[in-house]
């Protein structure tokens, strides 16, 4: 089962994930190009108090309300992975009302967006994972 | 070993997924009054606005019943079960065999006892595909809309008229909207919203009388409709079991496994009523995500598993013309006002446990307030204040959120 594990105290809290998370989401090939003069929208969010800070990204949970309390089926699970079907995701917001982490995030289109583990981009290594300097976010690959 | 699901929505879904993640080789029939493959239902609304299509409605993908190896019987009518043989019978007279048998029968439009009602030229209600598509294909933009119940099927539907550009007044005997989600204050804000963009309302008043095209109130006045749309409540289809000598008139009775009384024979989502755990009282909670997890349970139970659906509560999250409305749980106990500039925010608190909590406007990350109730968190182990500015997981201990997100 893969799933990001986070490392508190070793987050520098840079911010730095969110920028890799919304870059990789962005569909664009240049960071700087693709990042430029928008209000970032990640999946992933850092919390940050004091000296105190950590990344908050989805769990794929093995028992995940999103997908049990979806309205419209657009969440489900594949491949271990929690994934959601934007066309068809009607933005109710049922799932940010379940999610224990308040890891699902609204986005522009009105769709909810949430971390796939990059799984939609190119299989792999999420990019918050190899973007983070400090190695406080991990790629678990535990079974 | 073989299973009968009486119902093919969220919850009857559940069953089936429950059942297969269990036993993936006994026989399940799935019996269906609908014509249609499942479909989400809370969707009616915005397949009338327009916002999605039947393909999109699909609560499963195509290949679902196929996929799980279910027999669905579409267009059939359960009439009666003959418990002691453990046998369905249909409405063709013809019956099925269970061992276990699922009850997920649903809820059905409640009629509010106004004089005349069966007068109005034309009577619609708002639960159905059916209904949605009837009332999709007669409203025009000169009609004038009455709709009586200003729950959340009376508002979902107002929003979905609104776009055909049609005149629309919403009236209750409540003097408030979503009465049974929202307290005095998030109702008006949400009241307000709705009327800036053209909804009237008329609260806190009764219908008298209709006649073919008017709805006369009990002060006199009237509102003159071309369409009248009920959606006073929900009542539980149950009478399969009040037909063994069950009291569930006012819904079936399960425990946390999803058994009813009547040995072999669970119930699951609106026909059923259990105990909602933020207020300890037994209720009717009528809403999609605990009719999936009630029937996802039963599913496991009857084919041998064990789990158990503890964390039923009152919660809705809908959005009204824009405006993003969460709540859950109940309104009980100390309230804690927390609402910033153009948002609504309330929480409650009681015996050192959030008991509910209200979001109108910003409602980001509102599934952390949600996991305090469900998880009887004490409010004394976390950082409340931080919590109360805003739902985030700094609120929780360190060694809290190692748990939560791993790591170390």
């Amino acid at each position: 089962m893969k799933r990001i594990t986070v490392n508190e105290k070793w987050c520098l809290g840079c911010h730095l994930c969110e920028y890799y998370c919304a870059f990789a989401n962005s569909g664009g090939e240049d960071m700087a190009k693709a990042l430029k003069g928008i209000t970032i929208q990640p999946r992933l969010r850092i919390e940050q108090a004091g000296c105190i800070s950590f990344a908050v990204a989805c769990r794929h949970c093995d028992t995940p309300l999103c997908v049990k309390s979806c309205i419209t089926g657009s969440l489900s699970v594949r491949d271990g992975v929690v994934c959601v079907d934007r066309e068809k995701c009607v933005g109710c917001y049922t799932c940010v009302m379940v999610c224990p982490y308040g890891a699902v995030m609204p986005s522009e289109s009105g769709a909810i967006q949430k971390c796939e583990l990059c799984t939609q981009r190119s299989p792999g290594i999420p990019a918050c994972v190899s973007g983070c300097p400090n190695g406080a976010i991990v790629l678990e690959n535990g079974g | 070993m073989k299973y009968v699901i009486v119902g093919n929505s969220a919850a009857g879904i559940g069953g089936v997924e429950g059942i297969r993640s269990v036993d993936r080789s006994g026989e399940i029939v799935m019996f269906t009054d609908e014509p249609y493959h499942t479909y989400s239902r809370p969707l009616i609304s915005y397949y009338l606005q327009g916002k999605t299509d039947i393909e999109k409605m699909s609560y499963r993908p195509e290949g679902f019943y196929c996929d799980n190896n279910v027999r669905l019987e579409r267009g059939v009518k359960v009439a009666a079960i003959d418990a002691e043989n453990r046998r369905v019978v249909l409405d063709s007279g013809a019956s099925e065999s269970y061992d276990k048998l699922l009850l997920a029968t649903g809820s059905r439009a409640a009629t509010p006892p106004i004089d005349g009602l069966e007068n109005a030229a034309l009577l619609f209600h708002f639960l159905t595909l059916d209904d949605a598509k009837a009332l999709k294909s007669i409203v025009a933009p000169n009609s004038r809309v009455l709709i009586v119940g200003a729950g959340l099927i009376g508002l979902k539907c107002a929003e979905g008229l609104s776009a055909t550009g049609c005149s629309i007044t919403v009236t209750d005997i409540a003097g408030r909207v979503l009465s049974a989600a929202l307290d005095e204050g998030g109702a008006s804000m949400v009241q307000r919203h709705m009327e800036q963009q053209g909804i009237r309302f008329r609260l806190n008043d009764r219908i008298a009388k209709i006649t073919k095209n008017r709805a006369t109130f009990a002060g006199g006045q009237h509102v003159d409709f071309d369409i009248l749309v009920v959606a006073a409540g929900v009542l539980p289809n149950t009478e399969l079991m009040c037909a063994l000598g069950c009291d569930a008139q006012r819904g079936i009775r399960v425990d946390s496994l999803s058994q009813t009384e009547v040995p072999g024979i669970y119930a699951a989502g609106d026909c059923v009523r259990c105990c909602d755990i933020s207020s300890g009282q037994e209720k009717i909670m009528a809403i999609l995500p605990n009719a999936y997890l009630q029937g996802e349970a039963a599913g496991v139970n009857m084919a041998g598993g064990n789990k158990s659906f503890e964390t039923p509560i009152p919660m809705n999250a809908v959005t009204l013309m824009g405006l993003r409305v969460i709540s859950a749980g109940t309104f009980a106990g100390e309230e804690h006002n927390a609402g910033d500039e153009g948002a609504y925010k309330k929480l409650f608190v009681e015996d050192n446990l959030l008991k509910g909590y209200i979001l109108i406007g910003h409602v980001e990350r509102a599934g952390i307030y949600t996991s305090l109730i469900t998880g009887k968190i004490p409010l004394d182990t976390i950082d409340f204040d931080l919590m109360k500015a805003q739902p985030q997981l700094m609120a929780f201990s360190r060694s809290g959120r190692q748990k939560m997100l791993g790591g170390q």
